[in-house]
This record gives C-alpha cells, sequence and structure tokens, in this order.
C-alpha cells in the first residue's frame, strides 16, 4: 500500500487523478465538420486519438492520416468528406504555425 | 562559482515531452481488475505504466500495460477456446483444448521483458503521429506456457516451413480493416524459448494480457506477442498482411544493433522491427524533483535489451560528461530487464542533468542522437533528467 499511495502523492503532482470516466465524456472541438469527423471516426476507435496526436501535424501531415484510415483500414469516407475532415483536423488539432 | 552554476543550469537541455495535446488528454483510469494506469486511448484501449510501478523486476499483472489495435475484443471462455495448429506446411493439423496443451508438453517459464514497439513514441522530437506512449508501455514478467515449437513439431513441420503466423480473437469492427495476424521466422518459432504462455507472474493471464493464451517472443517487440492466440499456422510463404508488410516497419540500415535478416520481409527501403534495442530507464526520479545537496541519493532503474544481456550501466550527473560505473541487480535471465543502482550526491546547490546509458554483451550502447523514423520506433536516446539540489 505504501508504494501505492506514493505512487498515487506523485501522480497527484501531475494532476492526475484516478477516475472512471469514459470515452462518452469526450467532446470533439466545436467547429465546421465536427459532426462529420466524429460520425466516421468514431464507428472504429475512440475520439481521443485526435488530441493526442495534436497540435504537430501540418494539413500534409493530417491528410495521410486520413488517407491511411481510407486505405489501410477501410474507412467508408469518400472524397468529400476527406476533405472536410482533413479540414477540420488540420484547422483544429493541426501544428499552429507550420515552419517554412 | 554562481555563475557556473547559472550556466549549468542555462545549458541543461530540457528532456523531450509528449505532445502538449496527449499531456492534456493523460488521464489515470482504472480498467476492470487493473491499478490506474495512464490512459493513451480509450478504444481500442491503450493505456500505459506509470514509470513509478516499475519499482519492482517484475511489474504487477494488475499494473501492467495495455495495447490494442482493433475494438472488437471478445471475453474468451476457456471450456471452450481452442487452438488451432495447421497451415499449408504443416503435415498433420490438430486442435488443442487449454487442458491438452498443459498435459501434453512440458511447461516452462520464462522471465521476458513485454516492449510495445512504439514505447517512448511521443517522445521523439519531432512528434510523429501514433499512439503517443511516454516511457511506460512496456513491463516485465515470468510468462509460464509451452513450447511452441514442441507444439508445431505435433503439427508435422515440412521441409518447406518457411514462417509460422498467428492470429488470435480480437479482430477489427469494420470488415474492410486487416485483421492483427502477425508472423515470425521458423527459427524464431521453433527457439527454445519462444512459448504459447497461459500464465503471467503465476497466475492466468488477464483478460487485457490476452486470457487465455499470448504468444511470447523473447527479445522481440511486442507486436509479436499475439493475444487472444487462436490460430496458428505454419506457412511455406512469406505473411503479406497488412501489420507485416506494412505497419511494424523500420527503415533499413538505420538501425544496424538490432536489424536481423528476415529476407522474406524485407524490401529495398524497409525491414520489420524485431529485436527490442537496448535502454535504460531511472524509475524513481523525476524531472524537476528537488534534492538536497550534500546528501547521496540512490538512483534507481532498470536496463534491457533484446536478450544479449546487460553488460554495464553507466550514471551521469554532468549531462555525459562524466560517467560511473551503477550497481547491477540480480540477473533473472537474458530476456529480463536488469534493475540498477547509482549512488549520487549532489556536491552544491544547482541544476543536475542526470543520464543513464546502458551496454549490452555484444557492444550495443545508447546515443545521444534520435534515430528518425516515420512510425517513431526503437527511441532508445540516453534518458536524461533535470534536477535541482538546494
Amino acid at each position: 500500500m505504501a508504494t501505492i499511495a506514493t505512487s498515487l502523492a506523485f501522480l497527484s503532482a501531475l494532476s492526475l487523478a484516478p477516475s472512471h470516466a469514459d470515452e462518452s465524456t469526450f467532446r470533439l472541438k466545436n467547429a465546421n465538420g465536427r459532426d462529420l469527423v466524429a460520425t466516421k471516426c468514431i464507428t472504429c476507435h475512440s475520439l481521443d486519438y485526435i488530441p493526442m496526436n495534436s497540435k504537430f501535424l501540418d494539413r500534409k501531415g493530417w491528410d495521410a492520416e486520413v488517407r491511411k484510415m481510407i486505405k489501410a483500414m477501410g474507412a467508408p469516407i469518400n472524397p468529400d468528406e476527406a476533405a472536410t475532415i482533413v479540414e477540420y483536423l488540420s484547422k483544429n488539432y493541426g501544428r499552429d504555425n507550420p515552419p517554412d | 562559482m554562481r555563475i557556473l552554476f547559472l550556466l549549468v543550469a542555462l545549458t541543461a537541455v530540457a528532456a523531450p515531452t509528449l505532445p502538449q495535446g496527449a499531456i492534456e488528454e493523460s488521464a489515470l483510469e482504472t480498467l476492470p481488475g487493473k491499478k490506474p494506469l495512464i490512459k493513451r486511448t480509450y478504444r481500442p484501449p491503450n493505456y500505459e505504466s506509470p514509470v513509478e510501478y516499475f519499482d519492482q523486476v517484475f511489474t504487477p499483472n494488475d499494473k501492467f500495460f495495455v495495447r490494442y489495435h482493433l475494438s472488437d475484443i471478445p471475453k474468451l471462455n476457456l471450456k471452450i477456446w481452442r487452438l488451432t495448429v495447421g497451415g499449408e506446411a504443416a503435415g498433420k493439423p490438430v486442435t488443442f483444448t487449454a487442458a491438452q496443451l498443459k498435459h501434453d508438453f512440458k511447461q516452462v517459464e520464462v522471465a521476458a521483458l513485454a516492449f510495445c514497439s512504439g514505447n517512448r513514441r511521443g517522445l521523439f522530437n519531432p512528434h510523429v503521429p501514433g499512439v503517443q506512449w511516454a516511457n511506460g508501455a512496456m513491463g516485465n514478467a515470468r510468462w509460464k506456457g509451452v513450447r511452441l515449437r514442441d507444439v508445431l513439431e505435433r503439427a508435422g513441420i515440412k521441409k518447406e516451413a518457411l514462417e509460422v503466423v498467428f492470429d488470435g480473437a480480437d479482430g477489427p469492427v469494420n470488415d474492410k480493416t486487416p485483421d492483427f495476424k502477425k508472423s515470425i521466422p521458423l527459427a524464431k518459432a521453433l527457439d527454445d524459448n519462444t512459448i504459447i504462455a497461459f500464465e503471467m507472474n503465476g497466475k492466468p493471464l488477464h483478460q487485457s494480457q490476452g486470457f487465455p493464451a499470448r504468444i511470447v517472443v523473447p527479445g522481440w517487440t511486442a507486436t509479436y506477442w499475439v493475444k487472444h492466440v487462436v490460430s496458428i499456422e505454419i506457412v511455406s510463404k512469406s505473411f503479406d498482411g497488412f501489420w507485416m508488410k506494412t505497419a511494424y516497419r523500420i527503415p533499413k540500415g538505420k538501425f544496424p544493433a538490432v536489424e536481423g535478416h528476415w529476407p522474406g520481409q524485407e524490401t529495398d527501403t524497409s525491414v520489420p522491427i524485431t529485436e527490442i534495442a537496448v535502454s535504460s530507464l531511472i524509475t524513481n526520479i523525476r524531472e524537476d524533483q528537488h534534492l538536497r545537496s550534500g546528501h547521496a541519493f540512490q538512483i534507481k532503474g532498470l536496463a534491457w535489451d533484446g536478450g544479449h544481456g546487460i553488460s554495464k550501466v553507466e550514471f551521469s550527473s554532468d549531462g555525459g560528461k562524466t560517467w560511473q560505473l551503477a550497481t547491477l541487480g540480480l540477473d533473472y535471465g537474458k530476456y529480463s530487464w536488469r534493475q540498477f543502482t547509482s549512488r549520487f550526491t549532489p556536491a552544491q546547490p544547482g541544476s543536475f542533468t542526470i543520464m543513464t546509458r546502458a551496454t549490452n554483451s555484444v557492444g550495443a550502447t545508447q546515443g545521444n542522437e534520435l534515430v528518425a523514423n516515420p512510425a517513431g520506433y526503437h527511441n532508445n536516446v540516453i534518458h536524461s533528467l533535470i534536477v535541482t539540489a538546494d
């Protein structure tokens, strides 16, 4: 118990407290395209994959991720939808200031 | 002298951190039957151990990391679970119950590190996409089961056999998503240490560790340690599923210390990740921790590699200018990680960059520079932390 107490004390120092939350409490940023992103992505995986991978991808990086989901993972997303999704992800979860 | 201390502080380079979004999304969550783990993703479930859990040589089952690729994860019933062993290069395909496997074959136990290929991906700079693991997608355990070789021999290994393919009961929710199947070369499958494990640290596998049986491939990254295994095929051609041909690849020639020879799975530019790279981790101290100057502090940590065995661990408290040998803990076998300790007495107040560097028995060691690769594998850069002595 001492170990656990120490661990928890340490973890709370990182402002992490144990919880029993689940993915239903998660909300993507509210912006154009959010509902489409949520509907398409949530079929196969929780939406926390998106903020976890932020903010370091530029538009090209998010485009590659969406393509991978379509081509490799078989996500049922048409080209128009893909464009909307990439736009939403790069605007809301993309790198703020892409270097030249 | 104060100026000197200031310089030390200024030249100390901050340790790499997770992407900001991953930090914000980190949460301690308690899965059924588990202690709190750091949630990376809910579904499929990906959870890593806080480094504080690595204070024991064998990671308790309820503190072990959880990694899945696909979201349809059944709970298998041991009574109706079956393992089929077949494939076109098997002479006599056979199906086993758990009781048959345990009764018919010698049971063996191996201490081995389960190490996620993407461990420390989140600490890449620049960041690369994927599950943003910090240091906790690994754990060391005693795995007990039967030798894969013995089971394969029962099914008959034809002379044209080339690889052995594993499939678990977990699968995709979308039938267009490639099922998670992995192969290993026949030679690795026939290795004495490669087993079909039913137990972990003396207890049946936890659901999240692949109940009732998983493959254990000591020395190789955990991508091959297929959980909930239900099918094993002996095949005469290199298996070309997505998770072999496209995923889990490293650039050819960039990791000479751990690049195996696997002609059937190589392309001109890439090879499958296989062996775990030599590395080390300080486990009882955290970034920005304050220590008392003039007082001895015992640094504790772990060192590991892909099965050659750790020959030494060095510790530095001056950012890598000078090194001292750490004391190695008991040797639990070449596939287990190795504990180490080192004494550190900050001579004066100030900032110190502390580091560890492991070397294995074939001379492979850790460097200062990250080797870039698209999937973020083999981040075995020297682990450094900045601490302050008051």
